[in-house]
């Protein structure tokens, strides 16, 4: 816990020491206030996890972002098949003529078997896609989650109830099985079943369909807080000043809901991640050739047995992804809300 | 009331809140009466107590005032204007002059906004700009209410419960209101704090004259701080009168047996008689025909079952002390030995 806040109003010692100390301390005693959010930033700091965590997280999404710029740097892309320019680098199956999946100075990563892709460039664009749609969704999810949720704890009677029973049928639903059966239908309504399906709908389609079913768990959080918060006396008081419901849900509640909201948000990311990728590993999210985290496992997946290093490269690094964001968004909530001890 | 313009005027005033129940179609199945015809008027300045046990009413009496709740029954009069169904919109211009004070002081702050913020508020809903800006005036009520005007931008978790009411006090004041809803405000305070609040609170109505509506449990600190003040049992008015008249001359047997209960500081003295109510207090839910107090009261006849006392000026009483009983006390009535006397000290 945080040391205790030295007593506001100590009129009682009087001696000389006191006097010095809260003529000198008066000025940054006002500025040095510590807001809940920035104890929680101090504990955060604290947490070695946390920090660790964090950098690997951010170092993810640097080289995902920054990914057109390090190809082109590097000098090569995703979608060139450069066995084909140089038949040298695969032997006679079709596999990595050099070592180690064909790592070399020029090929960091290796190359891919049978196409002979570059494995680095196509690994970077791949955590590009598969992030920006888990961000995307995330982001999405929460969104909407947030506003259904406080709409239905603030609200409460009718539309609460049938709010809660929605929530109930899709939590009740097996989601993973639906996804696989329910994207084919998602591309037939925007696409005739001859033509070819265009990869931002695909990317459209996973995220709605990601969200459609992921709202459901925060709205349900979100909903208890607001129950619980709507009877609390701050509550009261705004009414008695006249404050609008707009005014209360966005100045009272909401400030008070960002702890669930942030734990929420950064616990679902990575879910949403391999979720997406599993979805691309089934075959009805992104597919060949557009780079992907799920499209590489796939790929990696028929021929580890030939050639493991292909496949150790997306899975390592998604590990190392989803593990550190999951660390990470444990050590945010130890951070926001201290009193839940694991 | 002498006074013919109150600046609160309620009467008959209901709150029944329903019970929901049955399957598969909930239906209403009864109602807690809450409040049940409260009648009482509120003079500009004036500090009315409203003291009882918990759960006879006092706190939905208080939320009704501040419409907080929608009454069921009866009116609410402002300074003769009828507020006891007005929208949020139609109420917005009397919001200001009706504010209210909180009983739990860790509840009643917003955790996430400084006291700044908290205090300021109020303006910031009704518009108001006072001159100076917001944050001098923020400054000037902290002072008020005899708080580190420096302290505005710190949050309420770094205050003890004695200062986070003082914070409570200011916001009720930042709108400069002409009646203060006091629910309870000191029962989560501990006794030394009370008194500083009490103190500040009696400042505040004496030197900016705001009516109260003072509701309490401690019957020493509504003597201490009203002027008026109302018994409630079981959703009603028991007896209403004058300070002294109430404290030196209560008329109706549930007042008399709860003065009697209020402990004594000397130990000199005689003993006083003491009036034990037995039983609990019935349920609001199904409360007792005729006179609500008649299952607790050593007075109760037939009389007391069918018909239901009215809250009137009974013989001998000044004027202004009502009271709501068929027999009630005088000096010389001494209690039926049958429930009430203390056996201690009838030996």
């Amino acid at each position: 816990m945080t040391s205790p806040t030295p007593s506001a109003a100590t009129p009682l010692e009087v001696t000389d020491e006191t006097v010095a100390k809260s003529t000198t301390s008066t000025g940054p005693k006002g500025s040095e206030s510590r807001s809940p959010g920035r104890l929680a930033w101090k504990r955060f700091k604290r947490d070695k996890t946390g920090v660790i965590s964090a950098y690997v997280v951010i170092f993810f999404f640097v080289i995902a972002i920054a990914a057109p710029l390090i190809a082109k740097l590097y000098g090569k892309n995703p979608y060139t098949t450069y066995a084909s320019q140089d038949p040298s680098l695969l032997d006679a199956f079709s596999y990595p003529a050099g070592p180690n999946g064909g790592m070399s100075s020029q090929f960091w990563f290796g190359i891919e078997p049978q196409l002979g892709r570059d494995v680095f460039t196509f690994l970077l664009y791949g955590i590009r896609t598969s992030l920006g749609i888990a961000l995307a969704a995330t982001i999405l999810t929460v969104v909407v989650g947030v506003v259904v949720g406080i709409t239905a704890g603030y609200l409460g009677g009718k539309t609460d109830y049938i709010v809660s029973r929605v929530i109930d049928i899709l939590l009740s639903f097996p989601s993973t099985l639906f996804f696989i059966a329910f994207m084919p239908v998602v591309y037939g309504i925007f696409v005739a079943p001859d033509d070819n399906i265009p990869t931002w709908l695909r990317a459209l389609a996973l995220i709605t369909v990601l969200t459609a079913f992921g709202w459901a768990t925060i709205a349900r959080l979100l909903r208890g807080q607001v129950l619980g918060l709507r009877e609390r006396e701050f509550v009261e008081a705004a009414k008695v000043t006249g404050a609008s419901p707009m005014r209360i849900v966005f100045k009272e509640l909401l400030p008070n809901l960002w702890t669930p909201i942030i734990i929420q948000g950064t616990l679902l990311l990575p879910t949403l991640v391999t979720a997406e990728a599993g979805l691309s590993f089934l075959g009805v999210g992104i597919i060949d050739p557009t780079p992907d985290w799920g499209v590489m496992i796939a790929r990696g997946s028929t021929f580890y047995s030939q050639d493991l290093t292909f496949m150790l490269f997306p899975g390592v690094s998604m590990v190392l992804f989803v593990v550190a964001f999951n660390l990470l968004g444990d050590s945010v909530r130890d951070a926001l809300d201290p009193k839940s001890k694991r | 009331m002498s006074n013919t313009n109150p600046l609160l005027d309620v009467s008959g005033l209901t709150k029944h809140f329903p019970i929901k129940g049955g399957f598969p179609i909930r239906r209403t199945v009864g109602a807690v009466q809450a409040v049940d015809g409260l009648d009482f008027q509120v003079s500009a300045g004036e500090s009315l107590g409203l003291v009882g046990e918990s759960g006879c009413g006092k706190s939905t009496t208080g939320r009704l005032i501040t419409r907080l709740m929608e009454p069921t029954a009866g009116t609410i009069k402002y300074q003769g204007q009828d507020i006891t169904h007005a929208g949020r919109k139609q109420l917005a211009p009397i919001r200001s002059e009706i504010q209210m004070i909180f009983q739990d002081p860790y509840a009643s702050l917003n955790p996430r906004q400084t006291v700044g913020k908290i205090i300021a508020g109020p303006m910031e809903i009704n518009d108001i700009n006072p001159a100076g800006g917001r944050e001098k005036r923020v400054r000037e009520l902290l002072e008020i209410v005899g708080l580190n005007p420096e302290h505005f931008n710190r949050f309420p978790h770094e205050f003890s419960g004695g200062q986070r009411q003082r914070i409570g006090v200011a916001r009720a004041l930042a709108l400069e209101p002409k009646l203060i809803v006091a629910d309870e405000p000191v029962s989560a305070l501990d006794v030394s704090i009370q008194a500083q609040v009490v103190n500040l609170l009696q400042k505040v109505q004496q030197e900016l004259g705001i009516a109260f509506v003072f509701i309490a449990h401690d019957l020493a600190i509504v003597r201490h701080f009203s002027q008026r003040v109302a018994v409630m049992y079981l959703g009603k008015i028991m007896e209403i009168a004058d300070r002294e008249d109430l404290y030196d001359n209560p008329r109706h047997p549930y007042t008399r047996a709860l003065l009697s209960a209020v402990p004594e500081a000397t130990v000199d003295e005689e003993p006083r008689e003491r009036i034990r109510l037995v039983g609990d207090v019935p349920s609001p839910i199904n409360p007792p025909s005729g006179c609500r107090f008649r299952t607790r009261c050593w007075k109760a006849t037939e009389k007391c079952a069918s018909e239901a006392p009215p809250l009137v000026q009974v013989e001998g009483n000044k004027p202004g002390h009502l009271t709501a009983c068929h027999y009630p006390e005088t000096p010389e009535t001494i209690p039926a030995p049958r429930l009430s006397k203390d056996p201690e000290a009838a030996a």
